[in-house]
């Protein structure tokens, strides 16, 4: 229908034949095109207002949000909470360092991890294949609950506080296995029969064939695996009580509340005292967009990837 | 293809054979991390659910806690919580379910109808960044909105002669700015997954009903809404399997977890959160969890089960 120009030929004659008849469909389809683009210009600012609102926080003065309240455009455009982040970095470098770590070191064993139990999982001469299946699948549809996977972890495992546990509790994840299998199962399996006759073993084929003809999946696993990395706080507010090692995401939440626990006992005046100290409207939100800033520039690069992932996921289920 | 290869050498062809089953045993070896973390991880819990019908204590452990029955399920189950975690659980679920897929699928449908390609990417691009934000930052954004002092919205209505909403403590407002935000989050994602459908949906369908004298509605009523149907039935089933898992991020962090919204939006995840952290009841709340998870389990089954019957092709196993 609004394909015309992208059509096969078959539509060209038709196309043709209309356009003396119809001289003004042409003007009435433009005017539709404007009135889609006007109202995608309209949906696109509003998605965007929520960013510009932290941003245009982050550059006010402290004192005229105290006196007008929080505005889209700065009165008076101000560093002063971005310089207060900047002088007093170890937090934040910190909580950066930490989330890191674990996205880097969890994502890439995870997905190594991942493959290869997918690789065999692709194979479908692989005999007890439709138990190993049922052994992952399971995991997707019931769990132990929060309460038990705790007491594993901090009294058998006794992982609390320690950096391990942002990264052996998700090392496996069904769902991304089943994206991985769904990858490898694309690979035509004569590929592999050479090498196979040549005597080299699984594990060899999966290193030297498998993984390098998969890239694009490996891709958009290890961006599904690197992005719930990064944006975890669940882990450090149940596992971690040292200061030194929670995450970006936590101490983002930390200081929500934190700030406004200190404005909310400011009749105690020395906490009175500390909150005037810091401009703390606008280094919360400066804080925010230290934290989330740099990776929101970088994940949106990767769309096709994530988009290929969710479409194939799905569509196979 | 394969036997065409090999029907020259027998031996050959048998030794491939002979390999196959020999590899058996390495493609094993390669399952045995990934199972084994499904094991300590997923299957360990799950063990640890007896816990909820015990009385938990952390210095008599899993084994040397008293056996209490059904006490834990009677307790929650006849507690004030039990009905309203139900409601707003299910509730809440049940709008984002509706309000999701009539979004996503209407954004689809819009981004279908623009002509120029550059600007499907920058539309999508745009609605898509929402995605990649974790819930701690989507709550600072909500914040920027809602602070009863200095919040963008307050000050407008000031502005406007208005009163000022103390947003945090009237659980009213709440099931809508969830709302808002759930679909703020998801559509740009969901309405891709949908794009893709629509674009893979054969062309020619369109030529032969434009030429048979088809309007826009009809070809929309015939072939592009059955064309994205399987995957607005899958992606609903497996919404609808997990209508009573909520997301904890979203209910925990955006509301900033103040009891005073809890009467709309305390749900059975903040609830397991809460009286775990809170009240320290490990068993209780593991409870709350157990006959969550249980309820879960049984909604996908039966999910699945329907669809089964109705279209085949889209039931997940």
């Amino acid at each position: 229908m609004q394909k015309n120009s992208t059509m096969t030929s078959a539509a060209v004659p038709v196309k043709d034949s209309k356009k003396p008849v119809f001289a003004s469909v042409k003007h009435e389809k433009k005017k539709r095109q404007l009135g889609l683009h006007l109202l995608f210009m309209v949906l696109c600012i509003l998605f965007i207002v929520p960013f510009l609102l932290v941003l245009s926080i982050s550059f006010s003065n402290e004192r005229d949000i105290i006196m007008t309240g929080y505005s889209f455009i700065p009165k008076h455009f101000d560093l002063a909470a971005y310089q207060y982040v900047f002088q007093n970095p170890q937090s934040v470098l910190n909580a950066y360092k930490v989330t890191a770590f674990n996205t880097v070191v969890a994502t890439a064993l995870s997905v190594f991890i991942m493959s290869m139990v997918a690789y065999p999982l692709s194979k479908k001469r692989l005999k007890g294949r439709v138990a190993i299946n049922f052994f992952i699948f399971f995991t997707m549809l019931f769990n132990g609950g929060m309460v038990p996977t705790y007491i594993v972890i901090t009294q058998y495992l006794h992982l609390d506080n320690k950096i391990w546990v942002y990264i052996l509790p998700y090392l496996v994840n069904a769902w991304h296995i089943f994206l991985l299998r769904s990858f490898f199962s694309t690979l035509p399996e004569e590929i592999f029969e050479s090498a196979l006759m040549d005597g080299a073993s699984e594990f060899r084929i999966f290193l030297s064939f498998v993984l390098p003809l998969s890239k694009p999946g490996l891709a958009t696993v290890t961006l599904f695996c690197a992005l719930e990395r990064w944006n975890d706080w669940m882990t450090s507010m149940l596992y971690v009580s040292k200061e030194n090692l929670i995450t970006l995401q936590y101490m983002l939440q930390r200081i929500l509340i934190n700030i406004q626990f200190l404005q909310e006992h400011s009749n105690n005046a020395a906490a009175a005292k500390l909150a005037s100290e810091i401009p703390s409207e606008t280094v919360r939100m400066a804080l925010a967009v230290v934290a989330a800033g740099p990776m929101l520039l970088v994940f949106p690069f990767f769309q096709k990837y994530f988009v290929k992932g969710l479409t194939i996921g799905a569509v196979k289920g | 293809m394969k036997t065409a290869k090999l029907s020259k050498g027998g031996a050959a062809h048998r030794r491939l054979r002979i390999l196959h089953n020999t590899n058996h045993l390495q493609l094993y070896l390669m399952c045995v991390i990934p199972l084994g973390l499904f094991f300590v991880f997923s299957y360990l819990p799950m063990f640890g659910i007896v816990i909820a019908f015990k009385d938990y204590r952390f210095d008599k452990g899993i084994f040397g806690s008293e056996w209490v029955g059904f006490k834990n399920f009677e307790f929650f189950i006849k507690s004030n919580d039990f009905l309203r975690l139900v409601r707003n659980t299910l509730g809440m679920n049940s709008i984002f379910i509706v309000t999701g897929l009539i979004a996503s699928i209407t954004v689809a449908l819009l981004l279908n109808e623009v002509r120029k390609r550059v600007f499907v990417k920058v539309y999508q691009t745009v609605l898509i960044v929402p995605y990649f934000l974790s819930w701690v930052v989507v709550g600072y954004m909500v914040y920027a909105f809602l602070n009863p002092e200095y919040g963008f919205i307050n000050s407008v209505l000031r502005r406007m002669g208005g009163e000022a909403v103390s947003w945090y403590t009237e659980a009213r407002y709440w099931p809508f700015i969830l709302t808002l935000a759930s679909v703020w989050k998801r559509v740009g994602m969901d309405s891709v997954i949908y794009f893709a459908a629509l674009t893979a949906i054969d062309q020619t369908y369109y030529e032969a009903a434009r030429i048979d004298g088809a309007n826009k509605w009809q070809c929309m009523w015939h072939i592009t809404l059955p064309g994205i149907r399987p995957v607005a039935i899958t992606l609903t089933i497996l919404a609808i399997g997990n209508i009573f898992r909520a997301d904890f991020g979203l209910f925990y962090q955006v509301t900033r977890d103040v009891g005073s919204l809890y009467s709309t939006t305390d749900v059975m995840d903040t609830y397991v959160y809460r009286v775990m952290r809170s009240l320290g009841d490990m068993s209780l709340s593991s409870a709350a969890g157990l006959l969550q998870s249980m309820v879960g389990l049984v909604m996908v089954l039966l999910t699945n089960l329907a669809v089964r019957k109705i279209e085949p092709d889209s039931a997940i196993f």
